[in-house]
């Protein structure tokens, strides 16, 4: 039987090699149905995965209240507006670590741009006033030295702790701890660097890694005040925000969605307008997954299209083959090939075919995410799973597309097979 | 002991509302190691009865007893093993299979035997050195001529050693020299007392028989005794 199974597939090779461009074209269908489905999936997956660990590193347990700029009122006149006073408060900060006990940590920060020197070398940076226990919610962790502690905290000292890229970028030669850089005219001392890490609590989800320098909430407010003034072409404007963003970390996870909507309403018996935004990382993980879900849903239904064009394809060519080799079927059954023989001899060419399909499929389905990676420097990721099933399915395509021809090749008279000319 | 034996034969055929009957009361009888002729001209019934000799049809009516087995009322499948096992068949047009070398060819019926590989193999090359094509074996049937690959088809036959040998007009594709090399081989199987019917127009290969069975309007005119051969 393994005889008879091994020479029956090498009849098969035999009859697809010796009708090499008819068999190509046959299969193309498979082909790009395979590699379609394998290279859309790792793309998926990739793009999916990216977006749900920079949301995982905002922390599946924070809460990240932000302050937004509310859009100017059109009434409003000049002199007022050159004053903008909006976005989250001490106050508010204090409110929702007194009266939500679900939360257990509060991470009130400040986020001022500022030019950051050292010898001679000016760079644009973010200057982030931070408590001590920021680490603590965050998932960047101190590589060397120390963060900023309580002591300092009180004391409005003048020392920071600086992002990897900083580190690097403002010093080339010298290491940076101990060394004392110039921001926005104050000098603060480096304590402390931070991990390298693809994103920040603190920082937005695109773009490069920004230069982060973290100080002291206190000496933040002492040293730049409340008022931030910006010039942008030749108009002055000031805006008055005392907090940037207010992280909360909920103690357990099944608490998040609903301290969310505490915090909401806190806020809003605060705010006369919307100069603030809540985002809530769980939520938007659990959006994700459900995008990913309806992509993926989307993706087998093209995928099921194009395999099922590539089946009908290869189910009219063997038609074909059959009508074409009723005298070889003829003679077969004549010389004692019972009907199951002649299944399986067109069976296995039609999954032969479908399965060379589905391999060619896999190479190039492998091939354009390994492709887009390196040159789009996009995250791809392939999944054993995406090539088994799609290996898996091109097969089982041969098996139910070329059922139908084989049968047709079973039940021909052999009588009439042989005067077939 | 009769090898073959057709009782009542009767074969029709439905053509739309109409039935037509193309065998009819067929009593034959075929010993073992004779050499027989079935003739009649076209439409007599002799390429039915051929079909039915080698269970690649079914009669309507009568019994076929091939060695000991009625064959009459067996399945698809069992006329297929039949077919295999005990019969082999020789046609005009050879009907080899182009995609197969000559040992390929040989092997086919062995193939659905369920031979072993290598016996499969070493049989083949014997039976086609044995019909003089021992040089021939990787060639394919379009680079032979119209004799050799009769003798392909001769090989072929013999593959399973078959109870019967059924030849239908085995020299009417091949010209007389090609010809008188075919009946010689025949005339040698017939020599190892293999059982052998052949279908034949013409008188001369017919001669060479033991006997004549002669058909006409789907009914034997003449039983192939001895006798009937001077008719």
């Amino acid at each position: 039987m393994a005889a008879f199974g091994k020479r029956i597939f090498i009849l098969g090779l035999i009859n697809i090699w010796r009708h090499r461009l008819r068999s190509t074209l046959t299969i193309l269908g498979i082909v790009f149905g395979v590699c379609s489905v394998i290279a859309m999936l790792a793309i998926g997956e990739g793009a999916s995965y990216e977006a749900q660990e920079q949301i995982r590193k905002l922390g599946s347990q924070n809460i990240i209240i932000k302050s937004v700029k509310p859009p100017s009122k059109e009434t409003v006149n000049v002199e007022t507006s050159f004053l903008r006073e909006y976005g989250l408060t001490y106050k508010d900060a204090e409110r929702i670590r007194d009266t939500i006990p679900a939360v257990e940590v509060i991470v009130p920060s400040r986020n001022i741009r500022a030019n950051v020197v050292y010898r001679g070398k000016m760079l644009d940076a973010n200057a982030i006033g931070v408590v001590p226990w920021y680490p603590e919610i965050s998932s960047q962790k101190v590589s060397a030295g120390r963060f900023i502690n309580a002591s300092e905290m009180e004391d409005h000292k003048n020392v920071c702790v600086i992002s990897d890229d900083l580190a690097k970028r403002l010093f080339t030669h010298q290491a940076p701890l101990g060394e004392v850089i110039q921001v926005k005219g104050d000098y603060y001392k480096v304590i402390g660097i931070l991990q390298k890490s693809g994103a920040t609590a603190t920082s937005q989800t695109e773009g490069p890694a920004p230069l982060n320098l973290y100080i002291p909430l206190t000496a933040a407010k002492s040293r730049f005040g409340d008022v931030i003034m910006t010039r942008s072409s030749g108009t002055f404007s000031a805006e008055k925000v005392e907090l940037h963003e207010i992280i909360a970390k909920v103690k357990e996870l099944g608490q998040v969605m609903m301290t969310s909507e505490v915090i909401r309403d806190t806020l809003k018996r605060f705010h006369k307008e919307m100069d603030y935004e809540v985002i809530v990382p769980l939520e938007l993980l659990r959006q994700a997954e459900r995008t990913k879900r309806i992509f993926n849903i989307v993706l087998g239904s093209i995928a099921a299209i194009s395999l099922l064009v590539g089946g009908i394809g290869i189910m009219n060519i063997m038609l074909a083959s059959v009508t074409e080799r009723t005298r070889e079927i003829g003679i077969r059954r004549a010389l004692g090939a019972k009907r199951r023989d002649i299944i399986i001899q067109f069976l296995t060419e039609t999954v032969l075919l479908s399965g060379s399909g589905g391999v060619i499929g896999l190479a190039i389905g492998v091939l354009i995410p390994y492709l887009i990676t390196r040159f789009a420097e996009m995250e791809t990721i392939i999944r054993a799973w995406s090539l088994m099933g799609a290996f898996g399915i091109s097969l089982l395509i041969g098996i139910v597309f070329g059922m139908y021809p084989a049968y047709r090749a079973a039940i021909m008279d052999p009588i009439t097979a042989l005067r077939h000319e | 002991m009769a090898i073959v034996q057709a009782i009542d034969l009767e074969k029709r055929y439905q053509m739309g509302s109409e039935w037509v009957v193309a065998l009819s009361e067929v009593n034959v009888s075929v010993e073992k190691g004779e050499y027989v002729a079935i003739m009649g001209p076209s439409g007599s019934g002799k390429s039915t009865f051929l079909n039915l000799l080698g269970c690649l049809d079914k009669p309507t009516k009568g019994q076929y007893i091939l060695g000991e087995d009625d064959v009459s009322t067996l399945s698809d499948n069992d006329l297929s093993e039949i077919r295999c096992k005990r019969i082999g068949f020789i046609f005009q047009s050879f009907n080899l299979i182009s995609e197969l070398s000559v040992i390929e060819n040989i092997e086919v019926p062995m193939f659905y035997d369920g031979t072993h590989e290598k016996e499969s193999e070493e049989r083949a090359a014997e039976l086609a050195r044995r019909v003089g094509l021992g040089h021939r074996l990787n060639h394919h049937p379009n680079e032979l001529s119209g004799g050799e690959r009769q003798r392909v088809a001769i090989a072929r036959a013999l593959a399973n050693d078959p109870l019967l040998i059924l030849a239908d007009e085995p020299t009417g594709n091949l010209d007389s020299r090609s010809g008188s090399e075919i009946l010689a081989i025949l005339d040698s199987l017939h020599q190892e007392e293999k059982t052998i019917i052949i279908v034949t127009h013409d008188e001369n290969v017919a001669k060479r028989t033991e006997s004549i069975i002669r058909f006409s309007d789907g009914k034997v005119v003449a039983d192939g005794t001895r006798s009937s051969k001077v008719n």
